[in-house]
């Protein structure tokens, strides 16, 4: 393995990132952060919803922006790079196996994941204004689901990437992406789907819900899943996403 | 010094359409569709059917064919950019499959369409380019410095490449595969698409680079300039090697060298009996009834012979053109076709 080549390839991604610093954020941020102010703050404020909401919400919004931020820093640019321009062709030619190109894809669209996470929470707690009881109880079980939730992003943001045309790139925002934020339990927990019994079992299959579900658990005192099922099912979701990711990847780099 | 290169038996057959985008822009394979009772139409094209060449190290070698002929997926395959459906490909002495990241190392290549990184400027292009390959930041900064002199790109080399001219963008294209010194440097169709001017410059480039005893293989369907820049050539069409050698060769293989393409009003066959007895000419084609190709060891000199000829046949010649030894004849002596066509 050439480190010093995956060091320089992922330079390259972040001095783009760096380079694109302000529009990245706001294309992540801004959505997230309008949400919750109208949900959070607009109908809290005017007695539709209880001031208790913002305690769901914010966790939600943190895991959306954190999948969407991961899925759009390494599928949009994967889009155009394998499309017309061919961009990405000198970083295949790099010396290294070209397996490891989609890792550091991975390592970086992880690492703006995790930064758009983390801005989030401070922003969304000065949107809300006051009644956010923020506790961070279990910093370690923490950093472990913001770390399975970012690589799920980023890897998902690979499989994606790879198998999405540029002229389905709104479809993909319609079909995958949508579905996934309002059934992934981001402004609602699980436990409120009782009423539609198939409908909660059927989300299940959304990585989002296990992502939403347990950082409400670290961050909150709201009810959520447990721990162990949460860990062991975006584990095992993570592994097919990346031999799925892989292979479409070396599908899209080699003819 | 220098490091050859070795091609056993290729072969590449796509199952899918090749990513015209990325190499080639006119893709015009023979399709072959496999029409057994049972078996659902399936898209497959051959590619390259069996090639096996052999370049040496130090040499400028190319790749000389028309459009679709297999030249960018023999590329291709040798830059690790196309898997082979069989057969091997050596770089040195490190079978390109099995050996990639070494491979990879001894290479520069240069695509048929500049595939720039359009998130960075020039200058940006060259430095990372440099250090994917492990170079120090002093002598990458150094190197990108000299190349964009040496390109002529330094007034613009912190521009953002998506902002170039098409020239702009090729130059740029191959300093980038110089920026690693790589020991073998692969262009594909290197002057389309370039100005007269610009395209003498790349000559030059590609000449003093081989000075340095590195290994260039290019590809390209400008005779001249696979006769003045290679010291040798395989000529492609349809994925099969047709002939190899050196230009002076195989071009003295054509023969007789001259070609005259005639066009009378007809073409009975005593006539095209009687064109081979002239003096010189080695050998006549009639392909319709209406011309004629005669390859013989002169030009100019036959006219009136092939005029007195096509009198005493009863025809009438209409129109005669007449082409010295070229490797243009030799691609229309082994295909019928131009290189044009």
């Amino acid at each position: 393995m050439n480190w010093k080549t995956f060091y320089a390839l992922l330079s390259r991604d972040g001095h783009v990132a760096r380079r694109n610093l302000l529009p990245m954020l706001v294309q992540n941020l801004l959505q997230p952060l309008l949400l919750t102010f109208v949900f959070g703050r607009v109908l809290t404020a005017g007695g539709m919803m209880q001031g208790a909401y913002k305690n769901v919400l914010l966790p939600g919004v943190m895991a959306i922006s954190m999948v969407l931020a991961g899925v759009q820093a390494v599928a949009m640019p994967l889009i155009t790079e394998f499309q017309f321009t061919r961009e990405i062709e000198d970083r295949l030619l790099a010396p290294m196996e070209i397996g490891w190109l989609a890792v550091e894809k991975i390592v970086a669209g992880m690492i703006q994941a995790l930064v758009s996470g983390l801005v989030v929470i401070p922003a969304a707690w000065l949107t809300l204004g006051s009644g956010v009881n923020l506790d961070f109880h279990q910093p370690l079980k923490f950093a472990a689901v913001c770390l399975l939730v970012a690589f799920f992003s980023a890897a998902g943001g690979l499989a994606l990437g790879c198998s999405v045309g540029q002229t389905q790139i709104g479809l993909m925002f319609s079909l995958v992406l949508a579905p996934m934020m309002m059934f992934g339990c981001a402004y609602y927990p699980w436990s409120f789907l009782h009423n539609f019994p198939v409908l909660q079992y059927a989300v299940l299959i959304n990585p989002l819900v296990y992502a939403s579900e347990e950082l409400r658990g670290t961050l909150t005192h709201v009810d959520h899943m447990n721990t162990m099922i949460v860990i062991a099912v975006l584990s095992g979701i993570n592994l097919a996403v990346l031999v799925v990711g892989l292979k479409k990847f070396r599908g899209k780099a080699v003819s | 010094m220098g490091i050859g290169i070795r091609i056993e038996n290729l072969r590449k057959v796509y199952h899918t359409p090749p990513p015209s985008a990325a190499r080639g822009a006119g893709f015009s394979f023979v399709t072959q569709r496999s029409a057994g009772p049972k078996e659902k139409k399936k898209f497959e094209v051959v590619a390259l059917d069996d090639i096996s060449l052999e370049m040496r190290p130090g040499e400028v070698f190319g790749l000389l064919g028309p459009n679709g002929a297999g030249k960018s997926t023999t590329i291709g395959v040798l830059t690790t950019r196309t898997a082979p459906t069989s057969g091997r490909a050596f770089i040195g002495d490190h079978d390109v499959w099995q050996e990639q990241v070494r491979a990879k190392l001894l290479i520069g290549v240069v695509p048929q369409r500049p595939n720039l990184d359009f998130a960075l400027t020039a200058r940006e292009i060259l430095l990372f380019h440099g250090a994917y390959f492990g170079q120090s930041a002093r002598e990458r900064t150094r190197r990108a410095g000299e190349l964009l002199e040496k390109f002529k790109l330094t007034e613009r080399a912190d521009h953002m490449c998506r902002t170039f001219s098409g020239g702009m963008m090729q130059r740029l294209s191959i300093a980038r595969a110089m920026m690693h010194d790589p020991e073998v440097l692969f262009l594909d169709e290197p002057s389309a698409g370039l100005d007269p001017q610009t395209r003498l410059l790349l000559w030059e480039i590609i000449r003093d680079y081989n000075r340095l005893g590195k290994t260039i293989v290019l590809t390209t369907h400008y005779m001249d300039e696979a006769d003045s820049l290679c010291d040798r050539l395989a000529i492609i069409d349809h994925g099969k090697i047709i002939a190899q050698g050196a230009p002076r060769e195989l071009k003295a293989s054509i023969p007789g060298g001259y070609l005259l393409r005639l066009r009378f009003d007809r073409v009975p066959e005593e006539l095209i009996a009687e064109l081979k007895k002239l003096p010189g000419v080695t050998e006549v084609r009639s392909a319709d009834h209406i011309a004629a190709d005669v390859y013989a060891d002169r030009g100019g000199p036959l006219i009136a012979s092939i005029v007195n000829t096509a009198q005493a046949a009863g025809s009438e010649l209409h129109d005669v053109h007449i082409s010295e030894p070229s490797l243009e004849n030799l691609f229309l002596h082994h295909t019928g076709r131009s290189l044009r066509d």
